[in-house]
């Protein structure tokens, strides 16, 4: 157990110090000088100089990258251009919206996806399953924001339900103003969530434990609610968690449909303004997030699921 | 893993490549509903090919005399605050955004595919370094990477061209490497060996061909999922310039006026929808056929 932990905590700081470096890269990358690109034609060399020393461009290229590091780990994220302030302090601003926007997602993605994953493996290859598949295919096919214009046009302009645009807090702000983002955002996933959950039921159902639960008699929905569902939650959870990255890029279309003043529309405004410190720090959060939700669900998994933590590899 | 990793239902190690003629009877005893999603997807391929021709309109044809009319016989789409045909347009953007898709799909599958051969085969420090390059390019959202080169590179179809390309070849090489590992137990590789075979041909005649089969089955899914981003980037203004439209472009023309001309944003997502629909019944049924041929 204990060496399977540490085994996969090391693979993920590697891949942490990866982001670190394709992060470090984005400012370097920009063809051309980026501080005149922030500042614009009418600065003077002068200030250019300034700003370059300022934001430590002027230095070798590795001693620029431990200092990004060294930064980095300690939380400082550096100053944002364009706003004028520090880019820990506007994240932190915008932080809750979004949460909030995955969260609720990921909430509708498991409530719709779960029910529809054992009614199709109930009877699979049955005519219910079958429109099960086809209306999940179509739910992967929609692109998100073209989903949430056609929610906004249903259940906002014309039957007024919920508004259209716009984000405020508390538990029924939320579910007044992010129902249709979020089930814009989370009907893929949910159409994920069904069809994985449904083949590793039928896979379960076909093990001598069900077998066994079945010649005694009980009743599908018996078998499958407590014997063959356990088995398929974890499955359920690693679903969501490697979805993270797909649902934060999701958010930055969605709260654009949606006039929500999160993480997603701050990343359109950085890239807009070119503030690329801003950029730099979105993206590594974005990154960072993933790699710990997947770590964090193994963890989990290792605990709970005695195979995996003896299956060392 | 990502989204369309687990909607691609990952099929197991493929069967030996099949000789060419029974390849050819593989092809006619398709499921029903892949050759529904072939079809589908030839027409739209055919559609975005032939846009010139067929299209009614030119793309930036204004019409002040007929502002958002609703689809009619001559204007199938109807027309947008403009006048301009949005069917025509539509086309248009099918045949750029259907080029992009293709360019940012298939290239990057022959570089991960082969990265992949090589890094199962071989194993060792190179395939330990190569497994943690490409969980660095997975780790990332997709999305947010593009979005990040886009802001190096500037609005337009370059960003897209150099971003999506950067992750992409990485999905198909976790899929192929995973592969291959099963693959060189196999008797036939192993055969190779005990038959002299250089390593150069024991990976390009023997293995690849069969690592092959799963990758393209997923790229269909690859396709849907880079035309979804292609057009999210659209929307946000990030894609194609005028006098350039994209599919997600023109969506985002019409969310002004959706009330009163639902149209504009309705009808070309729809066609993203249909593009969806027939990738998704071609890679089922494919992968399908796959598992009934496995179980014979």
């Amino acid at each position: 157990m204990l060496s399977y932990l540490i085994r996969r905590v090391a693979l993920a700081v590697i891949v942490l110090f990866g982001l670190l470096v394709a992060t470090f890269f984005i400012i370097h990358l920009v063809p051309g000088d980026p501080v005149r690109a922030v500042l614009g034609g009418a600065a003077s060399p002068q200030e250019i100089v300034r700003v370059r020393h300022q934001l430590g461009l002027d230095r070798p290229l590795l001693d620029q990258f431990g200092l990004y590091l060294s930064n980095t780990v300690q939380g400082h994220f550096g100053t944002s251009f364009a706003l004028a302030a520090p880019v820990g302090q506007i994240i932190g601003q915008r932080l809750g919206p979004s949460v909030a926007l995955i969260g609720y997602g990921m909430l509708l993605a498991v409530l719709i996806g779960v029910p529809l994953a054992i009614v199709a493996a109930l009877r699979p290859h049955g005519w219910v399953d079958t429109t099960i598949r086809v209306l999940t295919t179509v739910s992967f096919a929609m692109p998100a924001f073209w989903l949430g214009l056609m929610l906004a046009l249903i259940f906002g302009l014309k039957l007024g339900w919920f508004p259209v645009a716009g984000y405020s807090g508390g538990i029924g702000g939320i579910l007044r103003t992010l129902t249709l983002p979020a089930l814009a955002l989370g009907l893929a996933l949910s159409a994920v969530v069904m069809r994985t959950l449904r083949s590793s039921l039928l896979e379960v159902l076909q093990s001598e434990y069900i077998e066994a639960a079945r010649s005694r008699g009980f009743r599908d929905l018996r078998v499958i609610g407590k014997h063959a569902l356990r088995n398929s939650v974890m499955n359920t959870l690693t679903i969501l968690t490697v979805n993270i990255g797909f649902l934060i890029g999701g958010t930055v279309v969605i709260e654009q449909v949606f006039q929500i003043p999160g993480l997603g529309s701050l990343l359109l405004e950085s890239v807009q303004k070119r503030d690329y410190q801003m950029i730099q720090a979105l993206a590594l959060l974005a990154g960072t997030a993933v790699v710990l939700a997947s770590l964090a669900a193994d963890l989990v998994q290792a605990v709970l699921d005695p195979r995996v933590r003896l299956a060392g590899r | 893993m990502s989204a369309v990793d687990v909607l691609a239902e990952q099929p197991g190690p493929a069967a030996p490549v099949l000789e060419r003629r029974r390849r050819f009877r593989a092809i006619r005893g398709l499921p029903l509903e892949a050759k529904i999603g072939a079809g589908i997807l030839v027409v739209l391929f055919l559609a975005g090919l032939l846009a010139p021709l067929i299209a009614p309109y030119g793309q930036n044809q204004l019409d002040l005399a007929n502002i958002f009319s609703a689809p009619s016989s001559t204007h199938l789409f109807g027309t947008d605050g403009t006048g301009r045909d949005v069917f025509s347009r539509t086309l248009y953007a099918l045949r750029l955004d259907l080029a992009v898709v293709l360019v940012v799909t298939y290239p990057p599958l022959v570089v991960g595919v082969l990265v992949g051969a090589l890094a199962g085969y071989f194993g060792g420090l190179v395939d330990a370094v190569i497994a943690r390059i490409v969980d660095t390019m997975i780790a990332f959202p997709f999305m947010i990477l593009v979005i990040a080169v886009i802001a190096i590179v500037g609005p337009g179809i370059k960003g897209v061209l150099i971003g999506v390309p950067i992750v992409a070849w990485a999905l198909y090489a976790r899929l192929a490497r995973s592969e291959m590992l099963v693959l060189r137990e196999q008797q036939f590789m192993l055969a190779t060996t005990a038959l002299g075979y250089s390593k150069t041909r024991a990976i390009f005649r023997h293995a690849v061909p069969n690592l092959l089969r799963a990758s393209l089955i997923y790229s269909t899914l690859d396709m849907v999922v880079n035309l979804l981003l292609l057009a999210g980037l659209a929307y946000l203004g990030l894609g194609a310039q005028p006098p350039n439209a994209e599919l997600g472009s023109i969506i985002a023309d019409g969310q002004g006026t959706l009330l009163s001309a639902w149209w504009v944003a309705t009808l070309p997502g729809l066609i993203i929808v249909l593009f969806g629909i027939g990738a998704g019944l071609l890679g089922d049924g494919i992968s399908d056929g796959q598992l009934r041929g496995r179980l014979q």
